[in-house]
């Protein structure tokens, strides 16, 4: 095959990975979209083992069928509330491959360059191994927190941001050591050296951040597995490596930017970890008031004297899997002629969007789940808010107490409907460890509980 | 112990300390309950219903107040013309008393009851904090007097409240101005606007602009800067060149609303007067007063409590029992709120009472204490006051200034240099003095992909930026699959002759092609469900 017929194949694999996120702007191309994605990937294989492989053809085959088989079941098996987990482990191997591939290259010596090309094509595999070391063991720890296998709690070593720092100088020297060392052996041992390093980087990173800031997290390390696929396609002088790598690696770090905003935090001080453990300013105003609690039965009866119903999940939701009980007293209350809305917070669950897939694998229609903005004017107008499983989404201290730990992060205003419903376990605080005073205003009612059971059971009240 | 609930004497009243619920659940925490035969007439509440919760039935009024240990009641103990004898001489020795007893005013009731050595919470002395808002009956009662005197005003006004486009002819809708926006005040807001009525409302504390305003009236504001938030909750007295321009705002609204309902009240104080009977006379003929303050002296001058007054074709409601029309409604929220103050002294459920003189509120509202009258109270504890609040529109005002605050504090005073950072400029040449570097040193095929690179980020920054947000998480899959296009390196390396190669790459295509399948896989699966 021709290296030009090569070029416009991955051309048209570039331009079809474009539209297939471009597709994802509407419910209706969405589809559509993720097809482009799956023909360009195709076309880039095809091409690729056409052009460079030239043999091992039957192990290459029986490899690609086996993963594939195992992504397919995977894909197929996974509940929608453990998305984030699965996004995350995937996330993982990516970041592996590009350890793996990274290494591979610098192992193979047949291509040799030589002066300013060298330095350049050694920095490149510097970097590309880096960036995949760390998402990969990111990855994984942020896996294990999402599965509960490791506790949500931030982990935090004592002057860690120290050993952060220590961490990336010894990168550095290491990395031009690497870049001057004239012994390929050596260079071998420092590039492993350093592989170690970001390996420790990446459990560290994102050990040290908690439970509620995973939506962050995720979005970062599907930017850095972007990133380091661009900075493999550098090493292997390979453009559309490049092109895939930098939308992946924008589309990750525009999604990290949006979440960031959605709790008003600073990018540096999730990745620096240890939500509400600086400057001890979790000591806020404590509540004071009685907590009123209603049952299913009162609940019902709030239920059909409501005309305008607001349901705000949280990824209480999710972990009670009470999607679908949601689904059916929204659906009940609508054909009783009640307006029902749902209002997603924009970090709400554990990854971006997260609400919206539980939403709709329970058959909510979706022009009646809002983004916070198109919703957060209309409380007043609410009869009834339905708070399931959410807690610092919806707490009144990002607005009123400035030096709360979540001071100015947008919430959704649920407290200026006329009456609240929180459903929840106990009065446990947030993951952001603030109390909660909504749920002692007057018109806040909890139902305290399991969510599933409560819903459930509400459903067939109703 | 013995509750007992006589029934009230006081000339018009309806209400009645106790209701059939509230028995229930005070005989299930152990006390015996005697209710006076009749009692609850006046609210509704048959003596069958007491009987059906547990209750006994005396007919002899001296026999109810002498079985109990504990007397509740509404109204303060006062001469019961029919017996020849007070009521508080009806009492037990030692016994307890809870009702209203306003110890400001009855200063000799005071004595009377420490002369039988009895101990008496009066349920307006309770302290208005968080804790005790369930105790609060002064907010129940108010809560109550604001919706009557709203219906109280409809009885007397000749027209709709809301305005209608009929087959007759257009109706316009009622305009209601509500002066003091406390309990009562905003009761009678929401009372009015769900009439249908046009409500204005001013209140001389500005913290209560947001309430007003979360009920959808109209706050009406002075040009003049003057804070009237006073003790408690409630406002204060305001300078004369405030109360000047308020008068002159009330003389204009005058002129235009059809119903004004006054709630203005400084404690301790007679009550202001704020509509003068030059403003009652420039109103339209048919509207109507309702002035709440009627039994402080009233608002209005024209007001003549307990009557309505007509004057200049404006009837002026100066009712001073309006809880009382709604006894039953009233008695139902009253006893609740003596039953939670019952259940705070006997937290054990057990029938007995323990005055604890250390707890605030049980403090604040003891007025007598085993025949030593404790009245008035220490003062609270800074910080405890509370809000009067009304339908959980509770804003607290410190958490306004905190909000103003916060703007201020991050913006520090940026310097010349960090605004300059700031701005777009800064990156740009940032960004250009490291490409023009990058382009002294590097080779053109770098250069080249380097490009591919920089461009690629600027498609990826545009397209994403469109995504719906409720696709995020599609997004996340589908991005994931697509970097498994990482999977071309290990293809151009598989065929490698050194084995080490061979294996590393084919453990790449093992696990890239997992994430290639299972992320396609894995959005086609979510995006079937986005099909709605």
């Amino acid at each position: 095959m021709s290296s030009s017929l090569v070029t416009v194949a991955y051309l048209a694999s570039a331009v079809l990975f474009i539209l297939a996120l471009g597709g994802l702007s509407t419910n209706e191309t969405a589809r559509r979209g993720n097809l482009f994605g799956i023909i360009g990937m195709i076309i880039a294989l095809v091409v690729t083992v056409a052009a460079f492989v030239t043999r091992n053809y039957e192990w290459l085959i029986a490899i690609m069928i086996a993963g594939g088989v195992i992504g397919f079941i995977l894909a197929r098996r996974v509940q929608m509330t453990q998305m984030p987990e699965l996004v995350a482990i995937l996330h993982s191997l990516v970041g592996l491959a590009a350890v793996l591939i990274g290494i591979a290259t610098f192992l193979d010596t047949g291509a040799q360059y030589s002066g300013v090309e060298k330095t350049i094509h050694e920095i490149e595999i510097y970097i590309g191994v880096g960036i995949g070391a760390m998402t990969f063991t990111g990855s994984v720890i942020a896996y294990g927190k999402l599965s509960g296998l490791l506790g949500g709690q931030p982990m935090l070593l004592p002057a860690r941001h120290w050993l952060n720092l220590a961490l990336l100088i010894a990168v550095v020297i290491i990395g031009v050591k690497f870049v001057g060392a004239v012994d390929h052996d050596q260079a071998v041992v420092l590039l492993m050296a350093m592989t170690l390093l970001a390996l420790l980087f990446g459990i560290h990173m994102v050990a040290a951040i908690g439970g509620a800031d995973m939506p962050v997290v995720i979005s970062m390390l599907n930017s850095y597995s972007g990133w380091a696929a661009a900075a493999t396609g550098f090493m292997l002088s390979n453009d559309l490596l490049i092109v895939t790598g930098a939308l992946v690696g924008s589309s990750g770090a525009i999604l990290s930017y949006i979440m960031c905003r959605a709790m008003n935090r600073h990018f540096i001080s999730v990745i620096a970890g240890g939500f509400g453990t600086t400057g001890g300013s979790s000591a806020g105003p404590s509540i004071e008031g009685e907590v009123q609690t209603i049952d299913t039965a009162g609940m019902t009866q709030l239920l059909s004297e409501a005309k305008d119903v607001m349901i705000i999940p949280g990824y209480g939701m999710a972990t009670a899997q009470a999607q679908h009980a949601v689904a059916e007293i929204a659906k009940n209350l609508i054909g009783k002629g009640v307006k029902v809305r749902f209002g997603i917070h924009p970090v709400a669950g554990r990854m971006p969007g997260h609400m919206n897939v539980l939403l709709a694998e329970a058959k909510v229609p979706y022009d009646i789940v809002f983004e916070m903005d198109e919703i957060n004017n209309d409380f007043p107008n609410v009869d009834v808010s339905i708070v399931v499983g959410a807690n610092d989404t919806v707490n009144p201290l990002a607005q009123e107490d400035a030096s709360s730990p979540i001071a100015g992060m947008p919430v959704l205003e649920v407290w200026k409907g006329k009456i609240t419903v929180v459903l929840k376990r106990g009065m446990a605080s947030g993951y952001a460890g603030v109390d909660n005073p909504l749920f002692v205003k007057e018109n806040t009612r909890m139902l305290f509980g399991d969510a599933r059971e409560s819903l459930e059971a509400l459903a067939k009240a109703l | 112990m013995k509750i007992a609930i006589p029934a009230e004497i006081h000339r018009g009243e309806k209400r009645v300390a106790t209701s059939p619920e509230v028995v229930g659940k005070l005989i299930a925490a152990g006390f015996e309950v005697v209710v006076e035969a009749g009692a609850g007439s006046g609210a509704n509440f048959s003596d069958d219903v007491f009987l059906e919760m547990g209750a006994a039935i005396e007919n002899d009024t001296a026999a109810v107040w002498a079985a109990g240990d504990l007397v509740l009641k509404v109204r303060p103990p006062e001469y019961n013309n029919e017996l020849g004898r007070h009521e508080v001489e009806m009492m037990q020795e030692g016994a307890h008393l809870i009702s209203f007893v306003w110890p400001g005013q009855n200063p000799e009731l005071l004595e009377h009851f420490a002369g039988r050595k009895a101990t008496v919470l009066a349920m307006d002395s309770i302290p208005r904090i968080s804790r005790a808002q369930k105790l609060d009956a002064l907010s129940s009662m108010a809560n109550i007097a604001g919706y009557r005197a709203v219906i109280e005003a409809s009885h007397n006004f000749g027209r709709f409240l809301s305005g209608q486009i009929t087959a007759a002819g257009k109706v316009e809708p009622a305009k209601v101005l509500v002066i003091g926006a406390g309990v009562a005040g905003l009761a009678a807001i929401g009372a009015a606007k769900s009439l249908g009525a046009i409500v204005r409302a001013f209140d001389t504390r500005p913290e209560v602009k947001e309430q007003i305003q979360s009920m959808d009236a109209e706050f009406l504001e002075l040009d003049f800067e003057e804070d009237g938030t006073g003790q408690g909750g409630y406002a204060k007295v305001m300078s004369k060149e405030f109360i000047a321009a308020e008068m002159e705002l009330f003389a204009r609204q005058a002129c235009e609303v059809d119903i004004i309902i006054t709630t203005a009240l400084i404690p301790g104080k007679p009550a202001p007067k704020l509509i003068t009977r030059g403003m009652v006379e420039t109103m339209r003929d048919g509207s109507v007063i309702v002035d709440l303050a009627a039994e402080q002296g009233g608002n209005c001058e024209a007001t003549v409590p307990g009557k309505v007054a007509h004057r200049h074709g404006v009837s002026i409601v100066g009712y001073t029992d309006l809880p009382s029309r709604l006894a039953s409604q009233s008695s139902q929220l009253y006893a609740t709120n003596i039953y939670n103050l019952i259940m705070e002294m006997c937290p054990q459920q057990d029938g007995n009472l323990t005055v604890d003189m250390e707890d605030e509120v049980i403090r604040g509202a003891t007025v007598v204490n085993s025949g030593e009258i404790t009245w008035p109270p220490p003062p609270l504890a800074v910080g405890a006051e509370r809000k009067p609040s009304f339908g959980g529109q509770e804003i607290k005002p410190e958490a306004a200034a905190a909000a103003v605050a916060e703007p201020a504090s991050a913006a520090a005073k940026p310097s010349a240099i960090a605004e300059f950072a700031k701005s777009v400029w800064m990156p740009l040449i940032v960004g250009g003095l490291a490409l023009l570097g990058l382009g002294q040193v590097a080779p053109p095929s770098f250069m080249a992909h380097f490009t591919v690179f920089v461009l690629s980020c600027f498609i990826g920054y545009m397209v994403i930026w469109n995504v719906s947000p409720s696709l995020h998480t599609p997004l996340m899959s589908v991005t994931n699959a697509i970097s498994s296009i990482i999977i071309l390196g290990a293809l151009t390396q598989i065929s490698s002759t050194n084995t080490l190669i061979y294996v590393l790459a084919g453990i790449s295509v093992f696990i890239t092609c997992i994430n290639i399948v299972g992320g396609f896989s894995v959005t086609q699966r979510m995006l079937q469900m986005f099909k709605g």
